[in-house]
């Protein structure tokens, strides 16, 4: 005879305010089985706790039924709270009489009645639980961390530090990522490569990173503690090992092309790297725009290097690793420049975005840091700046705020009055969001002390006249129109996910939000990892974030997946699927359709059965749905328990 | 209204500066001034905004406010201002800046009922020369 406890909690008045507690509790009493009902104020705290600890001894229950907050909420505190007091934690179950019942009715009498139905249905379904004890896996001790900018660096540094291996996939030719790219930062306008640069020597130093720059992960397949990752090596056509960075091929290599990584305002030659100081150093051949790879002839860098590393035949190579965690760092991109007809951006080579702006500014960029528009290069004397521009634009761009763009305008507005002494930086911005140790300051420095004048309002139209830019908003703070003859327009463009990060979400099977993002297991508590166990983020691959919280993020991300690695064995909720091979007709039905790719036919003697990898199994439970022979069960969630809970409800 | 750099950056400007020895950019338009301002419902152009004008280099509108001699100098702005700004004392300026002008006081009529004692006071003193 079972012997089962209800705990009716009260959550305050969240749930005791709609429903009446006690009659539930009494309701409960007499149900068979059901040898003891309580209610009480906070079930989750410590003497809650006590109190189902207590009864589990006293009463000697088999089964305890929680009607509390949601299971995502609270249902591990009860199963360890059962643990403690020697039953089987799996022998918990919670019956969700708050988000479920009260938060969403008014009327108490009717709420009351709900209550007690779903604790019937969770007492018909712990009956016929079963105890089941938690899964074991073993745990590689290597990370792969996916992008080499701030973010992966660092939190590829951290796990080395802790003693544990670590491979680093950068698609580019180089580490350091949008970083590299900026001039100065905020807050405190530090150049970007003093910081960055040894950082990233340091990386491609540490005896525990691996850096494959150029490579891509193409397939990961297993589990938290045993990922098997499929990472391939792009061809840059040059030879890593032989060559010696000398850079004789990109000097003498006779094609210039624009560069994206100058953002259009410099050119590149077909090989060679991205700036001078890039790490490693070691050149690529740009494919699309290399006169051999288009004719046939030139090799003028196969003929100059003096140690014979072009090679124009090289492929494409593939290799396979084992790793215990992922961390995935694939950062942010800007807005494409098609998107803002209104303001020429694409059409007056003078409207420019951010990124560009600080390539003018970089010291090592297309004007050695001498800001010039680019159409004529004359220094620009009155300089526009735009923010939001498709941030905050739920109708034609995107609805979120980006976060970074009011703080590096701020930045800009400082480093041209800083240039260009005489020069007036003009800020159109809808509000300043600068929510930052230092940054309200910063940006009061950019006006008071650099003469930056905000102009509150959206610009409407940007247009040629006479040589300059016309620029026509408004300062909705006087309630006035404003005109601008602007030398050079600058627009704060919206962050957005990258391109390619969907497809890498789809590879590593975690979610990503409806602009693209990758999400995160919660938002508040959870905020690093993935909804996928071992799998983590850092970095403005989940958001718009800044330097310091991209390495913030990412040192969260490296506790967590040091953590994973701090353990000889890790332990998973057994509530998988499981296959009773008896009944099964190997019909491979459940295979096709489950998400995680956890089913392989398995050869018993004289046919083949389904058989489920727990440490792929999610428990979604499809393919117990899909079975036609009722071969396949989701522990915990077997059909009997559903049909109990389902019977119960409608009696 | 067009604006570039000799507009916002005027002698005149200076000028109003240097006599208020008050630095118009640090205003931030938070507006609480003329929230407290008991002359509020009176000014016509709110306090916060004159200063707004000036930092758009509208020192002509600013001048033409009657805002500016219905100001009591009470200095209740400069008590309650975040920043730090003296708005009583940029009043003060741009008065100058038009006696200086020779240009007349406005013809304002008695202060206002229900407007503290300081009005009278601060009135007796700008309209007595
Ligand atoms: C104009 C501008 C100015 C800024 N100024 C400042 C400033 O002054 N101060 C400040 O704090 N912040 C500033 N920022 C923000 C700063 O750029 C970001 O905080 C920072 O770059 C985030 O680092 P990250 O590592 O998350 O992403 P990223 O810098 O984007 O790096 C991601 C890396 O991952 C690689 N990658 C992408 N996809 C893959 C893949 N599938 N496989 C392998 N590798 C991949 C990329 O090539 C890149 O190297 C500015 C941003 C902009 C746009
Ligand atoms: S010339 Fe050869 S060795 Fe020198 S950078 Fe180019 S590929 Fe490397
Ligand atoms: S950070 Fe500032 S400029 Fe950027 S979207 Fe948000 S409010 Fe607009
Ligand atoms: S209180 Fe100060 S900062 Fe606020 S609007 Fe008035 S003068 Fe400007």
């Amino acid at each position: 005879m079972p012997r089962i406890g209800v705990f009716v909690c009260w959550c305050g008045l969240n749930i005791a305010g709609t429903v009446d507690v006690e009659r539930v509790a009494e309701a409960a009493r007499a149900i068979p089985g059901v040898v003891h009902a309580e209610t009480y104020k906070y079930f989750c705290s410590e003497p809650g706790q006590n109190l189902i600890k207590q009864a589990i001894q006293e009463k000697r229950l088999s089964g305890v039924v929680v009607a509390a907050c949601s299971p995502s909420m609270h249902e591990s505190t009860f199963r360890e709270a059962a643990r403690m007091a020697g039953l089987n934690p799996y022998l918990v179950q919670i019956a969700n009489i708050r988000e479920q019942c009260s938060w969403v009715h008014t009327d108490r009498e009717e709420a009351t009645v709900k209550a007690s139905a779903i604790v019937a249905a969770m007492v018909a379904k712990v009956r016929r639980d079963e105890p089941l004890e938690p899964l074991k896996f073993p745990v590689h001790r290597k990370a792969l961390v996916i992008g080499g900018g701030i973010a992966g660096m660092q939190a590829a540094t951290d796990i080395a530090e802790a003693g544990c291996p670590v491979i680093l996939v950068e698609q580019g030719p180089n580490l350091g990522g949008r970083m590299a790219q900026l001039s100065e930062t905020f807050p405190t306008l530090d150049c970007a490569s003093c910081i960055l640069t040894p950082r990233t020597a340091e990386v491609a130093r540490h005896p525990l990173i691996e850096v494959l720059a150029y490579s891509e992960v193409r397939e990961v397949t297993g589990y938290v503690g045993d990922f098997t990752v499929k990472i391939a090596r792009k061809p840059a056509y040059v030879d890593w090992d032989k060559c010696i960075g000398c850079m004789l091929c990109q000097e003498k290599c006779p094609r210039k092309i624009p560069s994206d990584f100058e953002r259009g305002l410099g050119s590149r030659k077909a090989i060679g790297v991205n700036f001078p100081q890039a790490v490693p150093n070691r050149p690529v051949i740009d494919r699309e725009h290399c006169t051999y790879f288009e004719k046939g002839k030139c090799g003028v860098c196969a003929k100059i290097c003096p140690v014979g590393a072009v090679d124009f035949e090289q492929t494409e190579t593939v290799r396979e690793e084992k790793v215990g965690a992922i961390v995935v760092a694939t950062g942010f991109d800007v807005l494409p420049r098609e998107a803002f007809g209104e303001y020429g951006y694409g059409k007056y080579p003078d409207v420019i975005d951010s990124l560009a702006f600080e390539r003018l500014n970089s010291s090592s960029g297309p004007t050695d840091g001498v800001i010039r528009r680019p159409s004529d290069g004359k220094i620009p004397r009155e300089v526009v700046f735009i923010q939001c521009v498709g941030s905050r634009d739920p109708d034609k761009g995107k609805p979120y705020c980006s976060k970074i763009c009011c703080m590096y305008t701020a930045k800009h507005a400082m480093l041209y009055r800083h240039k260009v002494p005489d020069g007036q930086a003009y800020i159109f911005y809808m509000d300043v969001r600068a929510g930052g140790k230092g940054y309200e300051e910063f940006v009061q420095r950019a006006v008071e002390a650099d003469g930056a004048l905000y102009l509150r309002g959206r610009v409407a139209r940007v247009y040629p006249e006479d040589g300059r830019l016309l620029v026509k908003g408004v300062d909705t703070l006087s309630g006035q129109a404003v005109e601008i003859a602007a030398d050079l327009v600058v627009l704060a463009t919206a962050a957005v996910p990258r391109e390619e990060a969907r497809g890498l979400a789809q590879i590593l099977k975690v979610g990503t939000d409806e602009h693209g993002f990758f999400s995160e297991a919660h938002p508040k508590l959870r905020p690093v990892e993935t909804m996928t166990r071992g799998i983590f983020l850092a970095g403005s691959v989940q958001a718009p974030r800044d330097i310091s919280e991209s390495v913030a993020q990412a040192s969260g991300a490296a506790a967590k997946v040091l953590a994973l690695f701090s353990r000889d064995e890790l332990a998973a909720d057994p509530l998988v699927a499981a296959v009773d091979e008896s009944r099964c007709s190997g019909c491979l039905a459940c295979q096709p359709i489950c998400p995680y790719h956890a089913i392989e036919p398995k050869a018993l003697k004289d046919r083949q059965v389904a058989s489920v990898n727990a440490g792929l199994c999610q428990g979604c439970g499809a393919c117990a749905a899909a079975c036609r022979s009722g071969a396949m069960k989701l522990k915990g969630f077997t059909d009997e328990q559903i049909l109990a809970e389902v019977g119960t409800l409608c009696l | 209204m067009r604006i570039n750099r000799d507009t916002l950056r005027t002698d005149l400007i200076a000028k109003l500066q240097e006599i208020s020895g008050e630095t118009v950019a640090l205003c931030y338009q938070c507006g609480k001034c003329s929230a407290g301002c008991p002359l509020e419902r009176e000014m016509g152009i709110l306090p916060h905004r004159v200063i707004r004008l000036l930092q758009l280099g509208q020192v002509e509108e600013a001048l033409a406010a009657n805002a500016i001699w219905l100001c009591a100098a009470c200095h209740t702005c400069a008590a309650r201002c975040p920043r730090g700004v003296d708005l009583s004392r940029t009043m003060e300026a741009l008065r100058v800046i038009l006696l200086r002008r020779g240009v007349p006081r406005a013809a304002l009529g008695p202060p206002p009922p229900g407007a503290p004692q300081q009005t009278i006071v601060s009135f007796l003193r700008k309209y007595s020369s």
